[in-house]
């Protein structure tokens, strides 16, 4: 297990891929977006870049909003 | 005859444009915008609540296919913020028709302009189509067009307010001035605000509160729709000139 900050929250998560991450969180990934280290993951390489130790991550969504 | 508006190349009918917040759950939400007719709606990009992934998601109610989402920046209140959260949007849907607003203060939401300015030159350099939320200033709108706005969206009173049109000079001064789509972006409370944007000349009307907020949203939306449509027909109709004094509208000739 590794610590990062997941959504502002310290969290102990396996270690893996990106793409690992979301689907044990039960998120689709073709629904969210993903920041780390406040760089862009582009979804086609989540599978690709593995979590570091103390990496942090913003998994984001669309959510009701107006103006 | 079809009466169409096009931002940034693309196409749509409804000049109405609706948020989706504050409804009191998605099915409203999306029966409201059924009602409203509306194309385009507004949506916010927010942490997903990892602790509960199996929450009803808006994608869920309102199809992203069929209705063009447009991602909403509400809640910044920095350049750097609004455009991270719209990379993190871009990525999320894979659109580039987004829409910025930079906030200045919680009390009144005005927008902060330096900000706002500052964030759609870097986001036109990225390739993004930003719809620009801004102040009711024909200045300042000119200059978010030439920084790149592909839209400009001023406020006609306080977001959430529904104060109605404000300022209607500058309103139309906007419409007079601008070579890309203007639309009214907050400040719209019932149906006659939103006729009255329209009539000044704006390609739409963005709104969310004064449906979401209405006692029956559902029926609120589609009086928006018909205000919309009217104010939009009496706009290209062309209104009668405005008299101090009365006028009949019967012959004097051949009174008894």
């Amino acid at each position: 297990m590794i610590s990062v900050i997941l959504n502002g929250e310290p969290r102990q998560v396996r270690q893996g891929s990106i793409a690992d991450l979301v689907a044990s969180l039960g998120l689709d990934v073709k629904k969210v977006a993903v920041e780390r280290n406040r760089e862009i993951v582009p979804r086609s390489t989540l599978a690709d870049v593995a979590l570091a130790e103390g990496d942090a991550l913003e998994i984001v969504h669309f959510v009701g909003g107006g103006c | 005859m079809t009466d169409q508006w096009s931002v940034a190349g693309r196409t749509f009918t409804s000049r109405l444009i609706v948020g989706t917040g504050k409804y009191k759950d998605f099915a409203q939400n999306a029966a409201a915008l059924e009602a409203s007719g509306a194309e385009i709606v507004t949506v916010a990009v927010r942490r997903v609540n990892v602790s509960d992934p199996s929450a009803p998601m808006l994608t869920d109610y309102i199809d992203p296919k069929k209705v063009t989402y447009l991602p909403n920046t509400a809640g910044c209140f920095n350049a750097d913020d609004a455009i991270r959260t719209l990379r993190l949007a871009r990525e999320a849907g894979g659109w580039d028709l987004v829409k910025l607003e930079v906030l200045g203060e919680a009390k009144t939401l005005y927008p902060n302009m330096r900000e706002t300015l500052e964030a759609t030159e870097v986001l036109a350099k990225e390739g993004f189509l930003p719809m620009v939320y801004c102040v009711d200033d024909p200045i300042a709108a000119k200059q978010l067009e030439d920084a790149g706005a592909v839209a400009i969206m001023p406020l006609g009173a306080p977001i959430g307010s529904g104060l109605g049109i404000q300022n209607r000079v500058t309103i139309r001064l906007i419409v007079e001035g601008a070579s890309v789509p203007v639309l009214v972006d907050a400040g719209v409370g019932t149906a006659s605000d939103a006729a009255v944007a329209m009539e000044l000349g704006c390609d739409g009307v963005l709104m969310n509160t004064a449906i979401a907020e209405a006692k029956d949203p559902i029926r609120m939306a589609r009086a928006m729709k018909l205000a919309v449509e009217a104010g939009r027909d009496a706009y290209l109709a062309g209104r009668m000139g405005q008299r101090r004094y009365a006028d009949p509208s019967s012959p004097l000739a051949g009174l008894i």
